[in-house]
């Protein structure tokens, strides 16, 4: 029944990608000179294809909603970039990459592309030194590596906390010097509303100047979707406020199907929601993992004082606290994958322990870290009868070396000192495993349509380890598309500029300004952000940490009764010739109006419980995921057809060579 | 709380602006900044009135997006944060508020609160890169060693989220401390070591044709800096620039 084929290349795991480059067509630098290519999105998957598609000959166009390439989100990422270069000795190898990879994903990603993800690793690292990133350094002049969950060596290479911003601007300055040779074209403030079709292959976009209102046309010979995920479908994300998947949803209703939409990562620390007004959340990396302990009050009456401000954390005995990370994963402890520890915080919540007043909070304390590291220090500076305020003190300082950044970021936002009161966090939504679907040439079911990045679904299977986001959209766009693209562009040496009069382009640029007049006068009641923030508790309460059949049933009814409301009484105030904020943010929610749909669909289809995705009819009796590998083991991908609930589900098959399917266990 | 706020409005580039008196009730301290505007907001498209503009977009302090002269000062009173990171707990019940876009002669206004900051785009594509293609066979990573404190020092130069806040804080609106930021990242790397010279000059003649002003060190950027990018890049910069010229 399927009509996808992943174009896996033959021959063994480990030389797939090197025969592959071996035998396919390449274009001769002169005619590259002849062939146009859009990349939507400038992030580290856009912004690193934009530049390297350009240093090869072809020119390129790049877009972004935002007023410089330098700010697409990526930027936030903290922790670090994951690369098999074992340069700390631990025995590290492109194949224990690999393997951790799709065993972090829970079995649900492609072999092939895990495993040319680990081969290229090394290669970025070495690209981005060479472009001048400020890695952290050893005293000997190397580079450092720290430990990240889910792995048992040193592979994460780090910038400080702001690894994601010295990667981009990396990138960025990349684009700066084809810009400056005129190869790269780039178009800021602009937002790609549909994507065009010409006989079959994807030929440029619609795209609008969000300065002047102005409806515009490109054409190209390929586009490449590299325009991020679609956490925002929550409202509430870590990610940036206008984060979106018009683009990738506008090329999923043009026929490129969308793969697993339900695979949704949800980071177990971050910062509380502390009231209505809330536009965002913020991560507290997961560094801090290492060293802060889990825990809730074990009896009600005490988290319910807590609540009500009558009793402190600190006041509470060690007898009485519940340090359920390390109780129920002994193995592990605090340091469970993202999946597993934020439904245990969910878990404990629910059954009321939670310590804000909102009751969705649990502490991480870092009071046994603080005497650990004092008691250390006393014995190394040979300090005689130390109080224990001295040890604390001493190990405080040491804790603020290691993550001082982070705790003033929390001391500004929540206006408490986490040295002397542990930090309150619950899990939050951060990053879509799921997206459009591609095959091994990152090309979606649209020929001449690449996805790259978080936009496309390959990599991390149904729950992303740690580090690795960073490490795939930099593969993406330095290592694997430059070669993909030039197979496929290979045919397309004499086909000479493509016409923006075209009939196709003629109905595409119809279609987007019908749909931008329809928004302009629907002259409703309600502003955009209250139906986002409608949609976004829908999918909060029952499409978020833990689904059941008949939550995800009534959240399809309420999305779809949402959506009709909002097109009926929206209310856009402005112009649509200029600048107007508030119907960028209408067409970004309509379409989450209706992936959101999806999504719930595709949640309710999956009866099984893999990484981020939580079925509660399917769980061991310890309350562990329990996967469905006979039913369940493929890609779910998504042929639009009119309406969400009308979607067609096509299913490839994931077959293991390589690696032994096993059940995840951190106990 | 209960605030009167004092803010910029402009419709377009071409349109003159000014400043409009809104009253805002029901503000909470531990609300931010622009979750404070976004409640004006939501105010004003009740009513049927255009929402006040400004650029925003991680709001978590590194896109370098949001910008806002609040009370006379960029990123407003608290200090090493951008405006997104900003409470109102800083601020008292009845309090009067003035928000204004970053003003230069080279940051045009593009509607109320926004400015168009591509000349900072312009200064960056005349030279702030390395020259190396990606071809997955450059060096190996650990194959030029760099001192740890050199490492560190362009680090901290590499900070810069280019916001503009040091523009927008200098009398003179110099780019100096933005431009020096990647000057000095890159001088100070061995990989940007080798075309330190062109790159100085390219990006130094970038700055002056966009219209900014010269550096008189008064150490005001410094102080507004949401990274506290160091006085030192400029120093940095100053010598790089004089070495190179006279070549």
């Amino acid at each position: 029944m399927s009509v996808l084929d992943s174009k896996i290349p033959e021959g063994p795991l480990e030389h797939k990608w090197n025969n592959y480059k071996n035998t396919i067509n390449l274009v001769n630098p002169a005619n590259k000179r002849n062939i146009d290519i859009i990349v939507v999105g400038t992030g580290l998957a856009g912004g690193s294809a934009a530049a390297t598609l350009a240093e090869l000959g072809y020119n390129v166009k790049t877009f972004c909603y935002q007023d410089s390439p330098r700010r697409a989100h990526s930027i936030a990422a903290q922790g670090g970039i994951n690369a098999s270069k074992n340069y700390q000795g631990d025995g590290d190898s492109d194949y224990r990459l690999f393997y951790d990879t799709v065993k972090g994903g829970d079995y649900r990603a492609r072999e092939a592309n895990v495993y040319r993800l680990a081969e290229v690793s090394g290669n970025i690292i070495d690209q981005c030194v060479a472009q001048g990133v400020p890695f952290a350094r050893e005293y000997g002049g190397q580079l450092d590596n720290r430990s990240f969950g889910g792995v048992l060596v040193s592979r994460t290479f780090y910038a400080k906390g702001q690894t994601g911003q010295q990667l981009l601007l990396g990138a960025y300055s990349a684009m700066n010097r084809q810009i400056n040779r005129g190869k790269i074209q780039s178009y800021t403030r602009h937002e790609m509303l549909d994507v065009v079709i010409v006989g079959g292959k994807a030929r440029g976009i619609i795209a609008r100047d969000l300065v002047t209102g102005q409806i515009e046309r490109h054409s190209a010979h390929a586009v490449v979707i590299a325009s991020g995920g679609y956490g925002n479908v929550f409202y509430l994300s870590t990610n940036a406020m206008g984060s979106n998947a018009t683009a990738a949803w506008k090329v999923h209703k043009k026929g490129a199907f969308f793969a697993n939409p339900c695979f949704t990562q949800i980071h177990p620390t971050c910062i509380p929601v502390s009231g209505e007004h809330q536009s965002k959340l913020t991560l507290m990396s997961e560094s801090l993992r290492n060293d802060g302990r889990i825990w809730v009050p074990k009896k009600l009456e005490d988290a319910k004082a807590i609540r009500e401000g009558r009793l402190k954390p600190t006041e509470l005995a060690e007898e009485d606290r519940d340090y359920y990370l390390e109780r129920r994963y002994p193995a592990f402890g605090n340091l469970v994958p993202r999946d597993v520890a934020s439904r245990a915080a969910k878990e404990r919540c629910d059954a009321g322990y939670g310590v804000n007043k909102t009751g969705e909070a649990v502490y991480l304390d870092f009071g046994s870290a603080f005497m650990r590291y004092g008691k250390e220090a006393v014995a190394t500076q040979k300090i005689e009868n130390a109080t224990e305020a001295q040890i604390k003190e001493l190990g405080q300082k040491v804790v603020e070396a290691k993550y001082g950044n982070l705790f003033q970021m929390y001391e500004k936002i929540v206006d408490e000192n986490p040295y002397e009161t542990p930090m309150k966090i619950y899990p939050a939504v951060h990053y879509t495993m799921g997206g459009l679907w591609v095959d091994y040439n990152l090309q979606t079911t649209v020929p001449g349509l690449y996805a790259a990045g978080e936009a496309n679904f390959s990599d991390h299977g149904a729950n992303r380890l740690g580090a690795s986001a960073l490490m795939q959209g930099l593969a993406d766009g330095y290592f694997v598309l430059p070669y993909t693209m030039g197979d496929y562009l290979a045919a397309d040496i004499r086909t000479g500029a493509i016409p923006t009069n075209s009939p196709e382009f003629d109905e595409a640029e119809n279609k987007v300004r019908e749909q931008l007049e329809k928004l302009m006068n629907t002259n409703g009641t309600k502003s955009v952000d209250h139906f986002h923030k409608r949609l976004g508790k829908i999918m909060w309460n029952k499409v978020g940490m833990s689904r059941n059949a008949v939550h995800l049933k009534e959240a399809i009814g309420e999305i779809k009764q949402l959506r009709e409301e909002f097109w009926k009484d929206v209310r856009i105030p402005g112009e649509m010739n200029g600048m107007n904020t508030e119907l960028e943010k209408a067409g970004r929610v309509a379409d989450f109006l209706e992936l959101g749909e999806l999504f719930a669909k595709d949640a309710l289809h999956r009866e099984e419980s893999c990484g981020g995705h939580f079925r509660e009819e399917y769980q061991t009796e310890e309350g562990e995921a329990l996967r469905d590998d006979e039913n369940f083991m493929y890609v779910a991908a998504w042929e639009y057809t009119g309406e969400p609930a009308d979607a067609i589900l096509h299913k490839e098959n994931l077959d293991y060579e390589y690696i032994e399917v096993k059940t995840r266990s951190y106990k | 709380m209960n605030l009167t706020l004092k803010i910029w409005r402009q419709k377009d580039a071409n349109a003159k602006g000014g400043i409009v008196t809104y009253q805002l009730g029901g503000v909470e301290p531990d609300m931010s900044f622009l979750e404070m505007l976004d409640v004006l907001n939501q105010d004003l498209i009740d009513k049927g009135e255009e929402p006040v503009v400004f650029d925003h977009d991680c709001r978590e302090g590194i896109c370098g997006t949001c910008s806002l002269q609040i009370n006379g000062e960029p990123h407003g009173p608290d200090r090493l944060i951008t405006t997104c990171q900003l409470h109102m707990r800083m601020f008292k019940d009845g309090d009067t508020i003035v928000i204004e876009p970053f003003r230069a002669k080279a940051f045009p206004v593009i509607k109320d609160l926004i400015v168009d900051r591509s000349s900072f785009e312009r200064i960056q594509q005349a030279g702030g890169y390395v020259s190396v293609n990606t071809s997955g066979n450059t060096q190996d990573a650990n194959a030029i060693l760099v001192p740890k404190d050199k490492a560190d020092t362009a680090f901290d130069a590499a900070t810069c989220i280019g916001c503009g806040a040091c523009v927008a804080a200098c009398k003179n609106a110099s780019a100096m401390l933005f431009t020096s930021a990647k000057v000095s990242q890159l001088a100070l790397l061995p990989q940007g070591e080798v075309e330190a010279d062109r790159r100085v000059l390219a990006m130094v003649e970038q700055m002056d044709k966009e219209g900014f002003g010269n550096c008189t060190n008064t150490g005001a950027c410094e102080i507004e800096c949401p990274k506290g990018i160091s006085l030192e890049n400029i120093a940095r910069m100053n010598r790089e620039y004089l070495r190179a010229s006279t070549k």
